[in-house]
């Protein structure tokens, strides 16, 4: 019997929250008791148990606190070849004294914001998730893009991770983007943990019209992680967000990323890419949201699964009765190179309006035989060969990285991966 | 240079090739023909090495080595070359960008200095005079959207880069034009010498005007039931496979 949905699992951090946001939270607490846990049979985390694998690895429940960070860790923690802002964070935390000091922007913990609008685009009754987050995160971090800005250099959100004994670490962050802003964020974590950990994460994107808004995210951290993400962006008029997704380990990882496109002529694209190998368990589920014409949107997800790895992608896409003119392109494509590797793909089409174009597909094979002894038969050695192929293969998503230097970095990674582990 | 004795080999259990003999000097271009699925492809394959056809009976040696016993690669760094019937279509490998990779690793089993990018890009433009080949097909990806006809040309243009000493053309022709079919010949013909040899694996004799054959060979269920000069392609493609089917059959049930 699962003691994880019962009620109790988490009520020594439901209790321990700040008394900040009261309204936010006490709603997020109603509907997270309403909700529990996700059970086994819960459709939306079917093939992905985060509560029984909780239950499992992690014994006693308590919020992490901030804890020291030094100037060297964090040099030392930047990718190579990164030009830009760091934006800093210990166990959620954000650390200003660390972080770079930017004129004209508006960065500061969100305890300072008590009016920002959390919840307000990551919706509680979504996900039982977000509903624990919101009742319960410690602190996190708000950021403001003023209007007409074009933050030429990317920021980098720079989280440090220590999480002992059962300890939850739940970032948040809001970010605001005002009319005809530009800005890129990088975001990735260093894990400090010895132990499992569990880390539930929230980050609400607001963007105004005409706005352009990259983010990227390489999950590189830990092979101990337990992870949830909700990743929510409303877009407007005229505008673009562009998502990047790369994962190469954690324990098991949950990644809800969801684009509300709520004005005419703008564009949602997101992708992803998941190479997995030991026993990793990655669940891509994605969401966009048509509810207007005129509007577009892209998706790229591609894995390689190695040894006893899963993998998982569900992209719904819904247009809505009104959204006519909507263009909505989606495709998942895995290569298992072990028999033991599972993929579980599933796209889900709802199309309420009749003036669309709306195209899926998702593949999983193996390596392409015959173009590997096309290779080797030109001299090139098995090993090599095999990692041209899967590089090709990856690297339909890493172009989509306009980061020079981060792009660099991910190709990097992906290629020494693919060179040695596989 | 190559000498191929009782070989056979089977897929999946089901024997193909049935007893090949076949000597090759250099210097030398031999014309392999037969109707339809009697095995032509399949002893390119096993050439080559492909790893899918088991090899049950007999040796392959090149120029003194158990060709058998080397993996694909090193068969390549050795100087067999494979042009595909089928040339396989890789998306997100560029042309040029393998063909890099492909020399170099020939160069290095060979003992040369790896060619660096100046150096690499002046051999590329040489030999894709020699196949007429456009610039614009060698920044796309590998065969990717090539018209048949372009990736045969590629083929020789590959060939031409990894100046190897067996050649092994597997229907080159098929699905060229009259003018592909010039220039891809004299491509062929202008990377011949005395120390490489051919072996043009055809259906038509039309490519044989182009590429003269000292030896004509008619393979049919995985065997070589005739030998001859090139006029014995002259006389299959007069007469066709029916007359070497009924002698061969009348044979076998004798
Ligand atoms: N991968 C394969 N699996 C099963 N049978 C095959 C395979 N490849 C070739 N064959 C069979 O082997 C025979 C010879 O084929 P192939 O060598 O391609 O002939 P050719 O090139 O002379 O037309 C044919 O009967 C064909 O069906
Ligand atoms: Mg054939």
């Amino acid at each position: 019997m699962s003691t994880l949905t019962k009620q109790d699992t988490f009520n020594s951090i439901l209790e321990g929250a700040p008394k900040n946001f009261e309204s936010e939270r006490t709603l997020a607490k109603e509907s997270y008791f309403a909700q529990g846990l996700p059970a086994l049979k819960a459709e939306e985390y079917k093939f992905t148990s985060i509560a029984k694998k909780l239950e499992q690895t992690i014994e006693n429940f308590s919020s992490a606190q901030a804890f020291e960070v030094s100037d060297e860790l964090v040099k030392s923690s930047i990718y190579p070849g990164f030009e830009g802002n760091v934006l800093v964070f210990s166990n959620g935390k954000f650390l200003p004294e660390l972080s770079s000091n930017i004129e004209g922007l508006e960065i500061s913990a969100l305890s300072e914001k008590p009016e920002t609008a959390i919840g307000s685009i990551a919706k509680v009754e979504k996900d039982a998730f977000a509903a624990l987050n919101q009742a319960s995160f410690v602190d996190g971090a708000f950021i403001s893009v003023p209007k007409k800005s074009q933050v030429e250099k990317p920021f980098l959100l720079l989280s440090f991770n220590k999480s002992n004994e059962g300890q939850v670490i739940q970032p948040r962050i809001w970010i605001e983007a005002g009319d005809f802003a530009e800005v890129t964020f990088i975001d990735q974590s260093v894990d400090l943990s010895e132990t499992s950990y569990f880390l539930n994460k929230v980050i609400e994107i607001k963007g105004g019209v005409n706005t352009h808004i990259r983010y990227y995210r390489i999950q590189n951290e830990g092979k101990n992680s337990i992870e949830v993400s909700n990743i929510e962006t409303d877009i407007q008029q005229d505008s673009r967000f562009t998502s990047v997704n790369i994962s190469l380990s954690g324990d098991m990882v949950r990644n809800n990323l969801n684009l509300n496109l709520l004005g005419s002529n703008s564009e949602g694209n997101m992708y992803g890419l998941y190479l997995l190998n030991g026993k990793t368990h990655v669940d891509n589920h994605t969401n966009v949201d048509h509810t207007i014409p005129h509007a577009e949107s892209n998706e790229l997800y591609k894995g390689i699964l190695a040894d006893q790895s899963r993998g998982v992608f569900n992209g719904k896409i819904f247009v809505r009765q009104d959204a006519q003119k909507t263009n909505a392109f989606q495709q998942n494509n895995n290569i298992l190179l072990s028999e033991d590797a599972v993929v579980n793909t599933k796209p889900q089409l709802e199309i309420w309006a009749d003036d669309v174009k709306c195209s899926h597909g998702c593949t999983t094979g193996q390596l392409d035989e015959e173009a590997l002894f096309y290779l080797q038969a030109r001299g090139i050695d098995k090993t090599q060969a095999k990692g041209l192929l899967l590089y090709a293969f990856a690297g339909e998503v890493l172009e989509h990285i306009e980061e020079d230097s981060f792009r660099e970095y991910c190709i990097s990674l992906v290629q020494e991966r693919l060179g040695s582990k596989f | 240079m190559l000498s191929i004795k009782n070989l056979h080999a089977s897929i999946e259990g089901t024997p193909i090739l049935r007893g090949i003999n076949l000597e090759v000097k250099p210097g030398e271009v031999h014309a392999i023909m037969g109707p339809n699925g009697s095995g032509k492809s399949t002893l390119a394959s096993v050439l080559a090495g492909r790893e899918e056809y088991e090899v049950t009976e007999g040796e392959v040696i090149f120029q003194g080595k158990d060709l058998l016993e080397l993996s694909p690669e090193d068969r390549a760094r050795e100087g067999v070359f494979l042009a595909f019937q089928y040339p396989v279509e890789i998306p997100g490998v560029s042309s040029t960008n393998f063909l890099r990779t492909a020399v170099n690793q020939v160069r290095e089993y060979r003992g040369l200095e790896p060619l660096d990018a100046v150096k690499f890009l002046s051999l590329m433009k040489e030999k894709m005079k020699l196949v007429e080949i456009d610039q614009k097909l060698l920044s796309r990806s590998l065969n990717e959207g090539f018209s048949g006809g372009e990736k045969k040309r590629n083929e020789i243009f590959q060939m031409a880069m990894l100046e190897p000493t067996l050649s092994i053309l597997d229907e080159t022709d098929s699905g060229l034009d009259i003018d592909a079919l010039r220039i891809v010949s004299n491509g062929v013909n202008q990377l011949k010498s005395d120390k490489t040899a051919t072996i043009v694996v055809t259906h038509y004799q039309r490519l044989l005007d182009y590429i003269v054959p000292d030896f004509v060979h008619v393979l049919y269920k995985g065997r070589i039931v005739k030998s001859g000069t090139k006029e014995l392609a002259l006389e299959l493609e007069e007469k066709g496979y029916d007359w070497i089917k009924d002698e061969v059959d009348s044979k076998a049930t004798v």
